[in-house]
């Protein structure tokens, strides 16, 4: 008989291509410097290698061949992957089909053009989101890249060829790549090509002749794509150094810190600044500081700044927010608390008069920076337009304010008129000037320049000579117009600066505030409901929208919790971008790259490393969502909303598993104390059995034997029906089965079945009259009054009294077992209640301490309590009250009594 | 000609529950049959026509209530239950469908006998035709004719449903009746399920005829189950 092993081989080979599926995928880029240099070719030739030499499962994802042939060539062979029709207005667009390669799961997948965006309604908004996800799958990817496409170097191939790209890949993406093949071909040869119709066909070739394909541009690129891969390399060599044990000559502790405005410049200062940083290799900083000026950003602008921030991040920079008076100073204090080495900083674009009336956000840079270096880069004003400076708001009024500010600027002239008159014009004009600075409080800037002007004209009118007229006789008087109305702009510029801060600040501390209020209110909540619930309204009142909370079921599918009318459920298409946000920890949906057309945004929920579910929001309106502070704020809300429901998740399963070990523990010691309190009862029977097959007995004798078998057997069926009903207890398997009835009919049954023990104990039974029908299970009931009694029969000796009463308390009915018995010590009170609980010398031997727990537990689940007293002259009063849950069910009576004529027979 | 012994149909599976049984019943002057099978005890029943019938609810091979119903449609012989704790339900159905009364294990033999002395008079007076007219339990009279109702020399004023209750619960003296059977009895089939009505005419009832309410030497409570006339 063989028996078969393994092949070992086979189970090695087995395991490391099940390790090189778990493992995340490789991705080769084929890297050129610009189209028709023979990146698809070259991917495709080394598919082909690797299908015919290595034989691995290789297939075409989707391969532009603009129409050449050589290329079309290669793709004989080669297993397509059909591509996924999107009807879009009226032609039908091909993207790949990011489902079916996922489904088919090859080992290498062909995706040209890694920065392809994808048509409308795809999953991922960007061609290389797609490839991430193959990645993330375990699928290795080869792809094309061209050199203007790497997002830090998007301006500097602007600067070069004019023409701005707007299809970009994250510089990580390309860093993160497996392999980079640069496919150089020098420009001459490129320009042949293109002359030859191998690049570009027809119409096509010739506008790009004329604008990219000019030899200066192609030789620029061309060094560009070629200095990208030298740094490429020369980051292999260190990585390779570093593993080598070789020492590094330098230590990164650069740190680059950039500065941030919500101008499109802003944008090129961030691609510098990742560059420079890529070169150094240094952590960088993008940094915003949001100055009372930043109230006043449009709509517009606070995209702009959003869009600067997101770039930013994804370049790879830690972002921050920072909240000042001055940007530059902030800035400043900022960059030496980071000890950052480097501050990276735009050229001034204000024009030269504004440093007449103070340092220009450069200058304090330059003179505050202490150790740091300053690097101010040079940003040409792009093709687009700068947007338009908003109006500054209008404060709630609009044309009231105007009609109040003339108002009060007569008002003003009336009060000067009257008081002072054409002598104290001093006093007149600080009237006037106190005026113009209650305009300024209460109004905007519109009013308050009216107030100004209206207030100088007043004053000219009314108090200068010649008199009621507008013109001046003593030309000195123009400067006190001047002065004047400069004061007033002053001040009223300065009132609406205060304003803005204070604005800025109360805006601040309402996020604070409601953060606050937030987490204070999740931390106390104790049950999970009430948490969702407290969560949702918050997170609503916050963002005016409505909140769905998702959490993973055993399953691992998600699914809604909590309710309530600011809750929101998602549909099916909804849940499947809650879920792919969910397992790729990345948010989704609305205003983010991934499946933006969804009608909500779903943000992941992660408390440390667990992911405990997604946060969904529909805003009431999508338009004025998200900008840079809502995005931060959100973030910080589902960070809390994570932990707190990581907490409860965790306080929950402590506790379960709290009562896991409690029972274990009862389940133990019920198993060591059933033992010898069966077995000994049982060894009498058996015992007493066993001498009475014993011949030559006297009837006495047997009959005594007989009788205590009886007796045993009685107390076994008493402790074994306590045992049952404990387990029932524990294992919460009572039902209690409530009817409205009469105390009165219980108390009775169970005297009936303790009658014949009680020996020459007399029983008093003290009903009240009028007692209340309660809502009780009868059975369950006797049984605690039987136990009682039981207990009270024990512990009493003959020839006592037991009694029972009932009375009405509030909202109960309240009935006491009393004996004459030793009675519970104060000390004991709670302790007999506890399980296996046996008080020292009771008459006989006692049960195995049940009886009173098993009450209690009884009592308990009717919603009611017990406790035993002490009773004035001796003896225990145990006491229980059932809770009357509501009235009783109305009975209708009948009055009439029987009357002997009236009956009929 | 001496009356033949009454037969007795001992139905139960546990051997040596049926054996102790068996011997105290033919100590007290009963015949006896066994069977410890439900299909047994139909085809014996049939066959041997018993005075009574003692049914054990826990049998293997069919629940208590099929073999008291397939019983009960075409015999009128008494049937006694024999119940375990935590069988409520099997019981009062089993009352319900038929049967006459119940012990509870583990019973005292001298319960059973009492109960089963009790089912065997009713099963007689029924038979003759009952025309008393007078029920006499101790201290309570009832007047039948007269619709008196005593309790020693004091009459006791009753309403017409309460009167009504109490002679249903006194014709059947020493059997338990469930809460459905009474509310059938007395307040008509519709009324099947008004456990209320019959908790609160108890409860007068109680209050008018027992000196100690709480301690009631007639009516005594079944909780779960009903209620009973006790005669001794």
């Amino acid at each position: 008989m063989t028996q078969e092993r393994p092949n070992p081989d086979e189970l090695l080979r087995t395991v490391k291509e099940e390790e090189r599926r778990s493992r995340r995928g490789k991705l080769t880029i084929f890297f050129g410097a610009a189209a028709g240099v023979g990146k698809t070719y070259a991917m495709l030739e080394a598919a082909r290698d690797e299908l015919e030499q290595e034989k691995r499962d290789v297939v075409v994802g989707i391969i532009e061949t603009h129409g050449r042939y050589d290329t079309g060539a290669l793709l004989l062979g080669l297993p397509i992957l059909p591509r996924k029709r999107i009807p879009y207005r009226n032609i039908v667009l091909e993207e790949l089909d990011l489902d079916a390669a996922l489904a088919r799961r090859p080992a290498v997948l062909l995706v040209d053009e890694l920065a392809h965006t994808n048509a409308e309604g795809l999953r991922h908004a960007k061609r290389w989101q797609d490839v991430e996800e193959l990645l993330e799958a375990g699928i290795d990817v080869y792809s094309t890249l061209n050199v203007q496409h790497i997002e830090s170097l998007n301006d500097v191939v602007a600067q070069i060829t004019g023409v701005i790209v707007r299809e970009t890949v994250p510089d990580s993406v390309v860093e993160e790549a497996t392999e980079v093949h640069l496919v150089d071909l020098p420009p001459d040869q490129l320009l042949e090509r293109l002359r030859e119709g191998k690049v570009y066909l027809g119409a096509q070739a010739a506008r790009a002749a004329e604008n990219f394909f000019r030899k200066g541009n192609l030789i620029a690129l061309r060094e560009l794509a070629l200095r990208q891969t030298a740094e490429r390399v020369d980051a292999d060599m260190r990585v390779w150094k570093a593993a080598h044990g070789i020492d590094r000559t330098w230590a990164t502790t650069e740190r680059l810190l950039v500065g941030l405005s919500p101008s499109p410049a802003s944008s090129q200062l961030v691609r510098a600044a990742r560059r420079m940083a890529g070169s150094l290799h240094a952590t960088w900083i993008a940094v915003y500081v949001e100055t009372p000026a930043s109230i006043r950003l449009s709509a517009d602008e606070r995209a702009q700044l959003a869009q600067n921030l997101r770039l930013a991040q994804q370049l790879g920079a830690e972002t921050v927010t920072l909240t000042g008076e001055n940007a530059a100073e902030e800035t400043v204090r900022y960059a030496r608390k980071r000890n950052v080495s480097k501050i990276v900083v735009g050229k001034p674009t204000h024009p030269r008069w504004r440093d007449l009336f103070g340092p220009s956000f450069l200058d304090i840079i330059v003179r505050s920076s202490g150790d740091a270096d300053v690097y101010v880069i040079s940003g040409e004003a792009r093709a687009k337009p700068s947007v338009a400076r908003a109006k500054p708001p209008i404060r709630p009024g609009g044309r009231r304010a105007y009609v109040a500010t003339v108002f009060i600027i007569a008002t003003a002239t009336w009060i000067s008129w009257e008081l002072f008159g054409w002598d104290q014009l001093a006093d007149v004009v600080m009237v006037l000037l106190l005026g113009i600075v209650i305009v300024a409080m209460r109004f905007g800037y519109g009013p308050s320049l009216l107030a100004a002007v209206l207030g100088v004209l007043s004053f000219d009118f009314f108090f200068v000579p010649p008199y009621f007229t507008f013109a001046v006789t003593d030309l000195r008087h123009i400067l006190t117009f001047a002065i004047m109305f400069l004061v007033a702009i002053v001040i009223s510029s300065l009132t609406q600066r205060i304003r803005a801060q204070a604005d800025g600040a109360r805006e601040r501390e309402n996020r604070t505030a409601s953060l606050y209020a937030m987490s204070r209110e999740l931390g106390a909540a104790a049950s999970a409901d009430a948490l969702y619930e407290a969560a949702v309204r918050h997170i609503a009142d916050v963002f005016d929208c409505k909140v769905a909370i998702l959490t993973p079921l055993s399953s691992g599918e998600l699914a809604p919790v909590g309710g309530g009318e600011l809750a929101f459920l998602p549909g099916e298409k909804e849940m499947g971008v809650a879920s792919w946000a969910f397992t790729h920890d990345r948010a989704a949906g609305l205003s983010t790259d991934t499946l933006p057309s969804a009608s909500a945004i779903y943000i992941p929920l992660r408390a440390g490393k667990t992911q405990v579910g997604a946060l969904g929001i529909l805003p009431t309106d999508p338009r004025h969502f998200i900008d840079a502070n809502q995005g931060q704020l959100l973030s910080t809300f589902a960070g809390q909303l994570a932990t707190a429901i990581e907490r409860v998740t965790l306080s929950e399963a402590a506790q379960r598993a709290l009562v896991q070990i409690e029972t274990e523990q009862l389940r133990n010691s019920l198993l060591s104390s059933v033992s010898h309190d069966l077995r000994t009862p049982l060894a009498v029977i058996t015992g007493s059995a066993a001498t009475l097959t014993e011949p030559g007995l006297d009837e006495p004798t047997r009959a005594e034997l007989l009788a205590t078998i009886q007796e045993e057997g009685h107390r076994l069926n008493r402790l074994v029906r306590n045992l049952l009903d404990m387990t029932r207890l524990q294992a919460g398997a009572l039902h209690v089965k409530k009817e409205w009835q009469d105390i009165e009919e219980v108390i009775g049954s169970a005297l009936t079945r303790v009658e014949d023990r009680l020996g020459t104990r007399a029983v008093e039974t003290h009903l009240a009259p009028g007692l209340p029908m309660a809502p009780f299970d009868s059975i369950l009931i006797e049984q605690v009054l039987i136990n009682l009694l039981e207990n009270a029969l024990k512990y009493t000796p003959d020839g006592t009294t037991i009694e029972i009463s009932a009375r009405a308390v509030d909202g109960a009915i309240e009935v006491s077992v009393s004996d004459r018995g030793p009675g519970v010590p104060p000390a004991d009170a709670e302790k007999v209640f506890e399980k296996f609980y046996r008080a020292g010398a009771g008459e006989g031997r006692g049960g195995v301490g049940l009886g009173l727990t098993i009450c209690r537990g009884v009592i308990t689940a009717h919603g009611g309590r017990l406790w035993v007293d002490a009773r004035p002259g001796g003896g225990a009063a145990f006491r229980f009250t059932i809770p009357l849950d509501g009235p009783p069910p109305k009975v209708r009576v009948d009055e009439e009594p029987v009357s002997a004529e009236g009956a009929t027979a | 000609m001496s009356e033949p012994l009454p037969l007795v149909l001992v139905v139960e599976d546990e051997a040596q529950m049926r054996r102790f049984i068996c011997v105290s019943l033919t100590n007290h002057e009963y015949r006896v049959i066994e069977a410890e099978r439900g299909q047994l005890a139909l085809d014996l029943a049939t066959s041997h026509n018993p005075d009574l019938v003692l049914l054990d609810l826990g049998l293997p091979d069919m629940d208590g209530l099929t073999v008291t119903q397939a019983l009960r449609s075409w015999m009128r012989a008494p049937i006694i239950v024999i119940s375990a704790r935590g069988q409520e339900d099997d019981k009062i159905r089993a009352l319900d469908a038929g049967a006459d009364d119940y012990v509870t294990k583990p019973f005292s033999m001298g319960e059973l006998l009492a109960r089963m002395r009790v089912a065997l008079r009713h099963s007689a007076e029924r038979g003759s035709d009952g025309g008393t007219s007078t029920i006499t339990i101790a201290d309570l009279r009832i007047d039948l004719v007269a619709r008196l109702v005593f309790v020693g020399e004091d009459e006791i004023h009753l309403t017409p449903n309460e009167y009504k209750l109490l002679v249903v619960l006194a014709r059947n003296a020493g059997k338990v009746l469930t809460h459905q059977q009474l509310l059938r009895e007395v307040w008509g089939p519709n009324h099947a399920n008004d456990t209320q009505y019959l908790r609160v005419y108890m409860g007068q009832l109680r209050h008018k005829l027992e000196k100690i309410p709480a301690q009631p030497r007639y009516l005594v409570t079944e909780p779960g189950v009903g209620y009973r006339l006790r005669e001794e």
